[in-house]
């Protein structure tokens, strides 16, 4: 049996695979958070809160109404898309002509009224929430222990990180999106009905990020603070995949998944930093990102 | 005109003369702590709550004392809470600060309350420093350090056969130090330490390294980490079925709280150390169901008890030497034997260390709970002797 | 950042044609600050007017780079947190006095700054801003690593105020104050003049339209990485002194937070006005330490605050001022 730097292999592939299990949730995130920028030019702070409050819908839907995790894995992104549409219709659409600038900073001040209520009401330290009984348990593979609810993660985001490049790259409706991404005043002469499309396509990021909250329910603690330091790190996914590049944002998630997870291995107290340091060198040789397209 | 001079200086001579009068003394407490942020819970409006609950108690406003408490937030900044400090003790006639959780801004405030020569009883931070290398004649640590969480979990798991160790180690100064106290006292029990990984704080997903620690094959994991990073720690240690292929948790630093945050299914088996638990004895008991009606239904942690116990203790002081000057009622504090319902009898030493006993605790199974805060079973108790560290060791200029 | 020079422009462009009138207000702004620095400990706490002079200026330090240089950074914490640590440092292990401490925390920023802009300039909009992040992320790092020089998160506490220039004895909240006073004016000098210079005007001119600026024959990176060098060493200057104010360097004052802090202050005060920054720093630390009393309450308060900014004035505080009395402030 060889080792890789003190490494066994089997020891490896179980990171290798732990790793692309956690870049499911930063592909989910930075894909929301690349369709909004694509479209409305605004980068979404409250994207973490937002995938907090899915996490929130969850812990809500079951102990309040008695619905379990299957109907919050639809509920949750309906209810959290809900009021993502209103939170365009209310406050985004008034500053859409202005620099993304001030949207930052809008999303910023959101983020925190999101974050400070839910803290009032449901304190700090967080909430329990179960892996639901179907999916408990796991797989022995031989190298590691699989949790079946990994398993299911890694699946479910897989699907829905497709179904939405289809969606966007392939459907009638993507069309009219890329579109109107390209030229909104061009796109609205055509008869398509842009600020619709606008606020439906903010629904459907914030959406993603409420789905990626109820996948993170069962595994990770469900805390008002649960996305406070997520959005810079998804921010920087979405940058080194380069903005408004869907499949970017989808590929560079898994990918700096795999990074994290081996520096977790090999220089454990640097895992936090090392998409900085990959952000630094991509943008520094490909100033539009792996998947961008030079401006 | 000079007539009424004179009467009113004589009537002022007679009022300073009744014993009403000279027992007039009022004081300001200031609590100072995360009401924000992520230890919001276990210190925050609590702990207010708890200062409130002393002053009732000792029925202050019968003893002529008049008790006045602020509160601010210091959102675990350093410069926050130091300009909030510096302004109570300069502007707003604070004598004492109480709680200040969060090691930065405790050392801080602890610096500052020295040289406005004023008072500081800390509960909510965790730093051994506090009364050892940054010890000071105004600060007195009332809850727990970082080494007696070490030697209380670290100690008796040895004792109960967890004799090999992995570290899953916050890569903070206080996840660092708790590391270093348990190995201590691993190595001096018997124990081995096979290995540790030092993990970014905060962090989310802790598979990669509870793989790690599974490989080790260690008896007992200990996790040197606080807060979110604990409890996502032992809910993903519960899914890849840690505990379950018989390795034991161990937390150095957990409070009800976070405990009562997990639930018992992912919780149950961890084995933690603590300074004070409601459900201890019928005083604790009854203390602690008054101080949750007040509390949104909330138990109090050992934090906020400690705000309560110390700011009782600073009172009695007060009233014994019936003087609020600062030299003064720090010697009797320390020279006068602590005695409260929360942490009984115990006593202050010269560093500024409250001494009383830990105790460890094993999380419940769900079957064993009976309602939603029944979340420990004792498993053993720590006399304060053993629980702290030496006070010749500690380093404290103060000792000598 | 090209689209937020332009639309930002009018109260920034205008100053390019200094007209008497302004100018004019200008002093009497300038003299009106510094009757305000003389009065301030005499009506408001004295460390709290001082922690509001350190931010403000590094908050002045920042918008020097984004209002005039048209380069939104994203990790000023890095200059602001560096400086603080190495001035600590040096005043309480190497027992530099107060000034030669503040000034080796300054020349450390500098430092940073010339190497960091050097890598960011070559990038524009928000690849620049996420390159500054992604360095601050990593000063932040090193600081996490290095306790033996910061502390790590205990940070580095009891630095001694000292004595300026060895004489004159800064323990006093008072005597302390003139000197950050004397620092924060000296700053706020420097940022106007720099900005009215012709240095300046060709760095507003860069910021408006870079082609045109470089086929004038300007060399739009040297004078970009000029004024971002500038404003490294004017945010450490802001830095450092705050450690000798709060006696303390700590890990909050380099992460990420912190440079969205000042990010937030420029755009409440005015982005591309010169007094802004100043304002918006008094709004976004006096909240900070008079909410702290409401509780739990602060963030939610301060996120309405943000919202209710963008809404109602989006040109900042000083911006709508500056509109109302249509003269650029």
């Amino acid at each position: 049996m060889f080792e890789l730097l003190g490494i066994p292999p089997q020891a490896l592939f179980g990171q290798v695979l732990l790793g692309l299990i956690n870049g499911s949730f930063y592909a989910i995130l930075s894909l929301g958070l690349a369709v909004i920028f694509g479209l409305l030019n605004i980068i979404n702070f409250a994207h973490g809160a937002q995938y907090m409050m899915g996490a929130f819908v969850a812990w809500m839907a079951l102990n309040y109404l008695g619905l379990n995790y299957w109907f919050a894995l639809v509920l949750a992104p309906i209810v959290v898309g809900a009021v993502g549409v209103v939170i365009e219709r209310l406050l985004l659409k008034r500053i859409s002509h202005l620099d993304h600038l001030y949207g930052l900073l809008l999303t910023f001040g959101l983020a925190l009224i999101i974050q400070g209520l839910f803290r009032n009401q449901y304190g700090s330290s967080g909430l329990p929430y179960g892996i639901p009984p179907q999916l408990a348990g796991g797989q022995n593979l031989g190298f590691m222990f699989l949790p079946n609810y990994r398993a299911w993660v890694i699946v479910a985001s897989l699907a829905v990180c497709l179904a939405t490049w289809f969606l966007i790259e392939k459907t009638r409706l993507g069309a009219y999106l890329r579109a109107a991404t390209e030229n909104p005043t061009l796109t609205q002469a055509f008869g398509i009905n842009v600020p619709l499309l606008v606020t439906l396509t903010y629904g459907f990021g914030v959406a993603l990020a409420a789905f990626a909250g109820v996948l993170a329910a069962p595994v990770y603690s469900v805390n008002p603070n649960m996305g406070g330091d997520l959005i810079i790190v998804v921010f920087a996914v979405v940058v080194i995949g380069g903005m408004g590049s869907i499949m970017g944002a989808i590929v560079t998630g898994f990918a700096l998944g795999l990074v994290e997870g081996l520096t977790k291995v090999f220089y454990p107290e640097a895992s936090s930093t090392v998409i900085f340091v990959i952000m630094v060198l991509v943008l520094l040789v490909k100033p539009a990102g792996l998947f961008g397209r030079p401006a | 005109m000079k007539l009424r001079t004179f009467l009113a200086t004589g009537a002022l001579a007679a009022l300073l003369a009744s014993p009403a009068f000279a027992q007039q003394i009022s004081v300001k407490a200031g609590v100072l702590n995360d009401r924000s942020g992520i230890y919001a819970d276990l210190a925050g409006e609590g702990s207010v709550i708890a200062a409130r609950m002393a002053v009732e108690d000792f029925k202050a406003a019968e003893k002529g004392i008049k008790v006045e408490i602020v509160s601010a937030d210091h959102q675990n900044k350093p410069d926050v809470g130091s300009t909030i400090a510096r302004q109570w003790y300069d502007q707003d006639g604070v004598d004492l600060i109480l709680d200040v959780p969060t090691s930065s801004v405790a050392l801080a405030v602890s610096q500052i309350t020295k040289e406005k020569n004023k008072i500081n009883i800390n509960s909510g931070a965790g730093a051994s420093d506090l009364t050892g290398k940054a010890c000071n004649a105004n600060t007195i640590h009332w809850t727990y350090d970082t080494y007696a969480l070490a030697q209380g979990t670290g100690g008796a798991m040895v004792k109960a056969g967890g004799d090999t160790w992995f570290f899953l180690t916050a890569d903070y100064a206080f996840g660092h130090a708790l590391e270093r106290d348990a190995t201590e006292i691993i190595k001096k029990a018997g124990g081995k330490v096979l290995g540790s990984v030092k993990t970014p704080f905060p962090g989310t997903d802790f598979s990669s390294f509870l793989l790690q620690a599974q490989a080790s094959k260690a008896k007992v994991i200990g996790l040197a980490n606080a807060g979110s990073d604990t409890t996502n720690a032992i809910k993903q240690a519960g899914e890849f079925g840690i505990v379950a292929g018989g390795q034991k948790l161990a937390g150095l630093l957990v409070f009800v709280s976070d405990v009562h945050a997990l639930g018992l299914q992912a919780a149950q088996g961890l084995v933690l150390t603590e300074s004070f638990y409601w459900d201890r004895d019928d005083q604790t008991r009854a203390w602690s169901q008054r101080f949750a009606k007040l509390n949104n239904g909330k138990m109090p942690t050992m934090v906020q008890a400690g705000v309560y116990a110390g700011f009782l203790h600073y009172l009695k002081a007060v009233e014994a030497t019936k003087s609020k000057d600062t030299a003064t009622v720090m010697a009797k504090m320390k020279e006068m034997p602590t005695d409260d319902p929360l942490f009984g009898k115990g006593s202050i030493r010269p560093n500024g260390r409250k001494m009383h006993d830990m105790y460890l605790y094993e999380v419940k199974k769900p079957s064993e709970s009976k309602g939603e805060w029944d979340l420990y079973k004792q498993i053993a108790v720590l006399p304060a002797e053993q629980a702290f560290q030496p006070l010749a060791e500690t380093g404290c200029p103060l000792v000598k | 950042m090209t689209d937020l020079a332009t639309s930002e422009a009018p109260a920034g462009a205008a100053l390019a044609e200094t007209d008497d009138g302004t100018a004019r207000l200008h002093r009497a702004i300038l003299i009106g600050i510094a009757a305000a620095l003389v009065v301030a400990p005499f009506v408001a706490y004295p460390v709290f007017v001082m922690k509001v002079l350190c931010f403000a200026l590094f908050a002045l330090a920042f918008n020097l780079l984004l209002g005039y240089g048209g380069l939104l950074s994203f990790g000023h914490a890095a200059y602001f947190g560096m400086a603080s640590y190495v001035c600590a440092y040096t005043a309480k292990n190497w027992g530099l006095t107060p000034e030669l401490a503040i000034l080796l925390g300054t020349a450390v920023a500098a430092g940073l700054g010339t190497v960091f802009g050097a890598l960011a300039i070559r990038r524009q909009g928000i690849y620049f801003a996420m390159i500054t992040l992604a360095l601050a992320q990593m000063v932040f790092f090193f600081s996490l690593q290095t306790p033996r020089f910061t502390g790590g998160e205990d940070g580095i506490q009891a630095v001694p105020r000292g004595k300026l220039l060895g004489l004159l004895d800064l323990t006093d909240d008072r005597a302390l104050y003139w000197l950050v006073a004397a620092i924060f004016m000296a700053g706020l000098l420097a940022i106007y003049r720099i900005i009215h210079s012709p240095f300046g005007q060709i760095c507003k001119a860069i910021r408006d339209n870079e082609p045109r600026a470089i086929s004038l024959g300007y060399r739009a990176n040297q004078y970009k990485l000029m004024v971002f060098v500038l404003s490294a060493a004017l945010a450490g200057l802001a830095g450092a002194t705050k450690a000798i104010v709060f006696q303390l360097a700590s890990l909050t004052d380099v992460y990420w937070t912190m440079s969205g802090e000042v990010v937030l202050m420029t755009l409440v005060g005015g982005l591309g006005t010169v007094f802004g920054p100043i304002v918006g720093a008094i709004v976004m630390v006096t909240m900070q330490n008079y909410l702290a009393t409401l509780g739990a309450w602060v963030t939610v308060i301060q996120g309405v605050i943000f919202v209710a900014c963008v809404l109602l004035f989006r040109e900042g505080i000083v911006g709508v001022i500056a509109k109302a009395i249509k003269k650029p402030l």
